[in-house]
């Protein structure tokens, strides 16, 4: 097959083990008007968002090849950048929707001449399929469909074709929203029930390889471990047509060799650069580096409850007067971020993250330390998970010298990647820790779900406190302009800075570097690269 | 029984007597991928999974059965050619390995080419001249090679090739975005791209290889010219060949037929083990320059405790040492006066 012959049939969709030549027919620069060049660092494992075992990088390939019920509109950030809008959901699939009074039946209706890739029109019967889908297969997906208050088929209702009903147990402003994630994506069910098996009723090894979508991008090539070719579906109906044919996103394992990539101008992106790399480039001519604060994300030092000295929330304070912010914000986080320390000593407001009323002040540490009964210290490890080492590592030594300040003898643990979920988040006895987690729901209720109710999975600090559960309990579903809404928060914050078993460091940014002919990024809070906003310059 | 047929029947027990050390490895590799810590069911359900679906992945995964149980279902789908699935990449670890192993091979046998090339003719020259520019030149090389460590050979090559001068393709794979891969025979690139007549993806293919290529070389060519060098010295210094001298045999005659012919023997023993580590050391370049090879296969899914990739890798190891060590042998043999004779 030459090039001419490829040309004629791009628009196929098979991949995997049929090999698909393509690029014979690329100009001599790879990066163009035409075709856009992305390079990220880990590495796709499926094309299929709902199977088991499907890595972070891969949610992309649900991001910009499938559509959803609804999605979130864009808002521009401080800085000029763009973002996406967490407070304004906009029609993707559905043209328009309707939510009873009592909050708890949304009604769909579909994009009036919404079709998949292969021209089959978009009807209800898929949206359920692939809805139920989602709540069925256990894992990720699930507890995800859960956070919207969606975990079961029977809510899933076809009225007619083009009209699709969720009915709620109860009314909650999450389940709008959660809608609007990566996750509960509509598939061609026609497509993946011929691929079904009885073994394998959902048809998850065939979506893993083969996408069945709407979306603004279809997969032309996946060779797995290299590359991931998009090619734009010109019928998209969901949004405005992207402004590349063609976006390839290739791996590429070393940090250094990216940056070079994309400081030579071989490449038009460099996805989630580390800090420094983003401090540094940004410098450079050629290289635009967008660094957006990642929302509802903090990275903190976590005191264990279940280690005898900090169960006194003295102690606890004491840790959180002894850190370094600053030197850590300069050296771990290269001014990337937003400082989260050094706040006013009320919380006046109920935006979240916001600054911990807490400083250095060694002084007040040793007090505090002293009133518990620990003047001359303890010992006590601190553990940082080695994936995260490129802040984690300069982190933890700096908050090592501040502890040793007040007499605290820390000593540094790393954990491998692949042991820290089970140690950290499910075991939850790691006594000092460095945790970084951020909600995909922009509001604090849904942080403060996750992280400050006894046994969820990020509060590996084993924090449990009866008047912080039911404020969470009261609030998650709440809508955020009941009466109620505003107060409940502010206690919990106060709850939170007060008893301080996670201290906020900062909150990070999401780093991405692109040459001077992108432009049109924009942030997303899944914190993947959304192809189809991305446009020639 | 005619020698050709006596051959083949030695290289057939040879291979026989491989299958107890295969099987051996194999358990023992079995039992230390069960014996690395972390959950890999926990690891694979992702961050966000409850118990419950954490449980689904174990079952799934097959690790909720006893391990006596978990190794007999392996052998079982092993003994049908079924090597599991890579939960890592998602992938069947047979075809990662169908596709990674060429381009690791092609690397490493590259890199061992060139060096072999550069190496032996210095090492000769060295031999013949000590204490010479030749000499000096071979020693600067060696230590230069040996103290040099690769990951810094391959970034520094990176920069000044591709960074700055511009001369070297993006460090992007095996070949460059712009060309299409040939048809698949061997699955190295530069030989399907002959083998289908594709001189400019031919070019393409061989300068992406360059840069970790000459990476890889420049740490092998140390060993190599060294033992030539020591090998050459020590036969060179020995009877046979001052007889050889004595008899008014050309000084050519000498030091090809009777001198490298005899020190070349430590020198492809040396070769076998460069070869051995040489894919160890792989792994940093195919991160440096993106190479889909199968060492940053294997340490992915080591990190991440994906059995059937582990298992796969160390068993596709293990057989392609065995073919290698046999390869030695049979060289041997060649190359060998007394072992031909023997035969």
């Amino acid at each position: 097959m030459n090039r001419r012959d490829f040309l004629k049939g791009a628009t196929s969709l098979s991949v995997g083990a049929s090999v698909l030549p393509l690029f014979k027919i690329l100009p001599a620069s790879a990066a163009s008007q035409e075709t856009a060049v992305v390079v990220i660092g880990g590495t796709i494992n499926s094309l299929d968002i709902h199977r088991s075992g499907t890595n972070r990088s891969s949610y992309q390939v649900a991001i910009n090849c499938y559509d959803r019920l609804v999605s979130f509109g864009t808002k521009e950030m401080p800085d000029g950048s763009l973002s996406y809008d967490f407070d304004n959901v906009q029609p993707e699939l559905a043209e328009s929707w309707e939510i009873s009074d009592d909050g708890t039946v949304m009604t769909f209706t579909i994009h009036e001449g919404a079709t998949f890739w292969d021209g089959k029109p978009v009807t209800a019967h898929d949206v359920k399929w692939s809805l139920d889908r989602a709540v069925s297969l256990g894992g990720f997906p699930t507890v995800q469909m859960k956070a919207g208050r969606l975990s079961s088929p029977e809510q899933f209702e076809v009225v007619d074709d083009r009209t699709f009903r969720i009915t709620l147990p109860f009314p909650s402003k999450l389940a709008l929203p959660d809608l609007a994630t990566p996750i509960p994506i509509i598939i061609n069910s026609e497509v993946a029930k011929a691929n079904a098996t009885d073994d394998d009723p959902w048809a998850t090894e065939y979506l893993h390889r083969n996408p069945a979508g709407s979306g603004a991008y279809k997969v032309a090539r996946w060779d797995a471990g290299e590359q991931l070719v998009y090619e734009r579906n010109d019928q998209w109906i969901g949004g405005e047509i992207p402004g590349y044919q063609r976006v390839i996103v290739r791996e590429v394992p070393a940090q250094s060799t990216r940056r070079a990539l994309i400081e030579r101008g071989s490449v038009s992106a460099s996805h989630n650069i580390p800090n420094k790399d983003a401090k540094e480039l940004a410098e450079k001519p050629g290289v635009k580096v967008v660094s957006t604060p990642i929302e509802n994300c903090i990275y903190s030092l976590c005191t264990n409850l279940d280690f005898e000295p900090f169960k006194d929330k003295r102690v606890r304070q004491a840790v959180a007067w002894s850190i370094p912010y600053q030197k850590i914000f300069e050296q771990a986080a290269y001014l990337q971020g937003v400082p989260m320390w050094g706040g006013t000593d009320t919380v006046d407001k109920i935006a979240w993250p916001q600054k911990s009323p807490y400083d250095l002040n060694i002084e007040k540490a040793k007090a505090l330390l002293a009133e518990a009964g620990y003047a001359d210290g303890f010992d006590v490890p601190l553990s940082f998970n080695l994936s995260h080492a490129d802040w984690a590592e300069p982190a933890a030594l700096l908050i090592q010298q501040g502890l040793a300040d007040i007499g605290i003898r820390a000593t540094i643990e790393k954990i491998p990647g692949a042991n820290w979920r089970t140690i950290a988040l499910v075991e939850k006895k790691l006594p000092l820790h460095l945790e970084n987690f951020g909600g995909w729901l922009n509001t604090p209720d849904y942080y403060f779900y996750w992280a400050y109710i006894k046994g969820n999975l990020f509060n590996s600090y084993n924090y449990d406190n009866p008047e912080m559960a039911t404020l969470v309990d009261d609030t998650l579903d709440m809508a955020m302009d009941h009466p109620d809404y505003a107060p409940n928060v502010k206690r919990m914050i106060e709850l939170a800075f007060e008893e301080i078993p996670r201290i906020p460091l900062w909150q990070p940014t999401l780093n991405v570097a692109f040459t001077e002919s992108v432009e049109g990024y924009e942030y997303w809070f899944h914190r993947q690269m959304d192809i189809r906003a991305l446009e020639p310059a | 029984m005619p020698p050709m047929l006596d051959k083949l029947r030695k290289v057939a027990l040879r291979l026989l007597q491989a299958v107890p050390t295969v099987f051996g490895i194999l358990v023992v590799c079995f039992l230390l991928t069960r014996a690395l810590p972390g959950d890999p069911a926990a690891y694979f359900a992702g961050p966000m999974a409850d118990a419950e679906s954490i449980e689904e992945v174990r079952k799934s995964l097959g690790l909720d059965k006893p391990l006596p149980m978990q190794f007999v279902n392996y052998v079982g789908d092993l003994v049908q050619g079924d090597l599991g699935m890579a939960v890592s990449t998602g992938q069947p670890v047979i075809s990662e390995l169908a596709r990674r192993l060429p381009a690791s091979l092609e690397l490493t046998l590259g890199a061992l080419l060139v060096s072999f090339v550069i190496a032996v003719p210095l090492g000769v020259l060295a031999a013949t001249r000590p204490n010479t520019w030749v000499d000096h030149i071979c020693r600067f090389l060696v230590t230069a090679g040996v103290s040099l460590p690769i990951f810094f050979t391959g970034l520094a090559l990176m920069y000044v090739f591709y960074y700055l001068l511009g001369w070297a393709p993006a460090p992007m794979g095996r070949l460059d975005m712009m060309y299409l891969p040939p048809e698949t025979v061997t699955g190295f690139l530069t030989i399907d791209a002959i083998i289908a007549g594709e001189w400019e993806v031919l070019g393409a293919a061989l300068a992406q290889l360059a840069l970790p290529l000459i990476t890889l070389a420049l740490f092998t060519l140390a060993p190599i010219a060294r033992m030539t060098r020591a090998a050459m010295l020590q036969t060179l210094g020995s009877d046979f060949v001052r007889t050889a001298r004595a008899a008014g045999l050309s000084s050519r005659r000498v030091l090809i037929t009777y001198a490298f012919r005899n020190a070349l023997l430590p020198v492809v023993t040396t070769l076998g083990m460069v070869f051995s580590f040489l894919l160890g050391a792989n792994v940093l370049v195919e991160k440096v320059f993106a190479w889909p090879g199968i060492g940053s296969f294997a340490v992915e899914a080591l990190v991440v405790s994906d059995y059937a990739a582990v298992q796969g890798f160390v068993l596709s190891m293990a057989m392609l040492f065995v073919v290698l060590n046999l390869l030695i042998d049979v060289i041997y043999t060649l190359i060998d006066p007394r072992v031909g004779e023997a035969a």
